[in-house]
């Protein structure tokens, strides 16, 4: 490991241009991550929202029995529904009481239940699309007896064209972080070159092949785009902590849960960082050896 | 009395070579054969192309025309990625020294090793005995500006013995010493000749020439003299 070592020296009789590098890469990864981290959890989002939503059908006070079972078993019948479940207004009001545990002498002075009975639709996955959706809305607001529907997840729909065009836009960014972490990698590799323009004579002369001249240029990129990858991760796990707490309490328990990057992200990002370092040496040496 | 290359068993062979600058002849038509284990002065004023005749032996120059076959290698024909092979049977004391600043006197030592692949534990060996050698085990971990003239020459000379070359080219190793320091670079390099090394000095120093018994070429303006009398 003669090479490596005689990377960390380099590294160490160059700090400053070194810490630079390093820290334009953490920057890179770290703006690349918090896309990714971005990314994924909308994806989750997207995938539940695709895995069937909820869809709350709201129906006439005092239906009769016979009447409900009936449009129960034709909502039922539908293409784009998964599963019916009916929800009495005794249990939507219990739900509310559940919910709603230190206001609840609120709902204790009601005299009557103010909330209507419901049928609870999770769709199918016939109902995968925002068009899908509407239409089952539209369909079931026709039904008698139907007085309201709703579904929660609404602007997810809408939000399903932006969402792509993010993606884009995030694809072309992290492309482009990546072309200008290599650049500036091969940026200070080239000054650290010059400034070692007469040692790598002397070595030359010495009787150092290319190659010999070459493998600490090649192990210092390498070392600084794993520190610096390792750093823009550990400044992205800060953020998503911080993010993390601030989404659960912004929003009620279980309806969004925000994760960190999978193992495998993280060491494909890892892995492109250090690519990054390599890539940089060597355009920069390829251009260098052959000019001198 | 020219050879025509292919010929003998002379381990250098320069064959109408001529080297020119820019603007400037350095050499001209120059003919000549060193075998090994020869001990060999060369000798003439300021800018009659000493230097430049020393750099073409391990391509730090390339000439301009004729051939300079070493141990059988045409230079002017050998591939880019074979220069280090023809160096590493060059040890090369420069007029300059050319020690690496940044690096102690052991690592700029060690460097030669570490370049030609020398396994680490025979690495420290080798140049721990070279210090010895030159008289610089002490030193080890300084860095070459801190040294005075005749210590960095020492540890030139310690840095072209230690991967045990061929030939060793020195340009004017004792030009800027004291009578002592040369003397004690002159005795490390007599030392080298006497175990079987070739050994070629750069020199205008006619007093070190007449104290050794060693084959003088001159050189004026580029051209090979006959030796005029000392
Ligand atoms: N790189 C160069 N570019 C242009 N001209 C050069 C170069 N190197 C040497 N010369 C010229 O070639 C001639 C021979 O130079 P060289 O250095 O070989 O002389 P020298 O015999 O070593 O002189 P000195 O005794 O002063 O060291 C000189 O006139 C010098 O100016
Ligand atoms: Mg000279």
């Amino acid at each position: 490991m003669v090479h490596f070592k005689r990377a960390l020296q380099d590294i160490r009789s160059h700090r400053f241009l070194n810490a630079l590098t390093v820290l334009t890469i953490a920057t890179a990864i770290l703006l690349f991550g918090a896309f990714s981290l971005f990314f994924i959890n909308i994806s989750d989002l997207m995938n539940a929202w695709k895995q069937g939503i909820r869809v709350m059908v709201y129906l006439q006070p005092d239906l009769p029995e016979s009447k409900r079972t009936q449009l129960q078993q034709r909502i039922a019948s539908m293409n784009a529904v998964g599963e019916v479940r009916f929800i009495s207004a005794e249990q939507a009001l219990q739900r509310l009481r559940e919910q709603m545990k230190r206001q609840r002498s609120l709902l204790d002075d009601l005299k009557t239940n103010p909330l209507p009975d419901a049928f609870e639709i999770r769709t199918s996955d016939a109902a995968r699309s925002a068009k899908a959706i509407e239409a089952l809305a539209s369909d079931l607001e026709t039904l008698e007896s139907v007085t309201e529907v709703e579904y929660g997840q609404k602007w997810l729909g809408r939000f399903s064209g932006i969402f792509q065009l993010f993606r884009a836009t995030g694809y072309g960014l992290g492309g482009l972080f990546f072309v200008a972490a290599v650049f500036i990698v091969a940026n200070t590799t080239r000054l650290v070159l010059y400034s070692r323009q007469e040692e790598i004579g002397i070595m030359r002369l010495v009787g150092a092949t290319d190659g010999f001249i070459r493998a600490p240029f090649y192990f210092q990129g390498l070392i600084q785009g794993a520190v610096g990858g390792l750093l823009g991760l550990s400044a992205l796990w800060v953020l998503y902590i911080f993010a993390a707490t601030q989404v659960r309490h912004g929003f009620t328990v279980g309806a969004i849960d925000v994760r960190f990057l999978p193992l495998s992200a993280v060491v494909a990002i890892l892995g492109c960082s250090m690519l990054v370092g390599w890539l940089g040496s060597f355009l920069c040496l390829r251009q260098f050896l052959k000019e001198a | 009395m020219s050879p025509d290359p292919g010929a003998s068993e002379a381990l250098i062979r320069l064959f109408h070579v001529h080297k020119r600058y820019a603007a400037k002849q350095a050499l001209s038509d120059l003919t000549l054969e060193i075998r090994e284990n020869e001990f060999v002065f060369i000798t003439g004023p300021s800018g009659a192309g000493k230097t430049t005749l020393l750099k073409l032996l391990y391509l730090g120059e390339t000439l301009s025309a004729g051939q300079v076959i070493i141990d059988g290698m045409n230079l002017a024909r050998i591939s880019r990625n074979r220069i280090p092979q023809l160096r590493r049977q060059f040890g090369i004391i420069f007029q300059d020294y050319k020690l690496i600043a940044s690096k102690t006197v052991y690592e700029n030592i060690a460097l030669v090793l570490e370049a030609a692949g020398e396994k680490p534990r025979w690495l420290q060996k080798k140049v721990n005995s070279v210090l010895r050698a030159v008289g610089m085990e002490d030193r080890n971990a300084s860095y070459p500006p801190s040294l005075s003239g005749g210590e960095q020459q020492r540890v030139a000379v310690a840095r072209a013995i230690v991967g045990q070359p061929k030939i060793i080219v020195a340009d004017e190793p004792t030009g800027s010493l004291d009578e002592e320091s040369a003397g004690v670079i002159m005795t490390l390099l007599k030392k080298f000749h006497s175990t079987g090394g070739t050994l070629l000095v750069a020199t205008h120093d006619m007093e070190l020439i007449r104290r050794n018994d060693a084959r003088v070429i001159h050189l004026d303006r580029g051209r090979l003299q006959p030796a005029p009398p000392l």
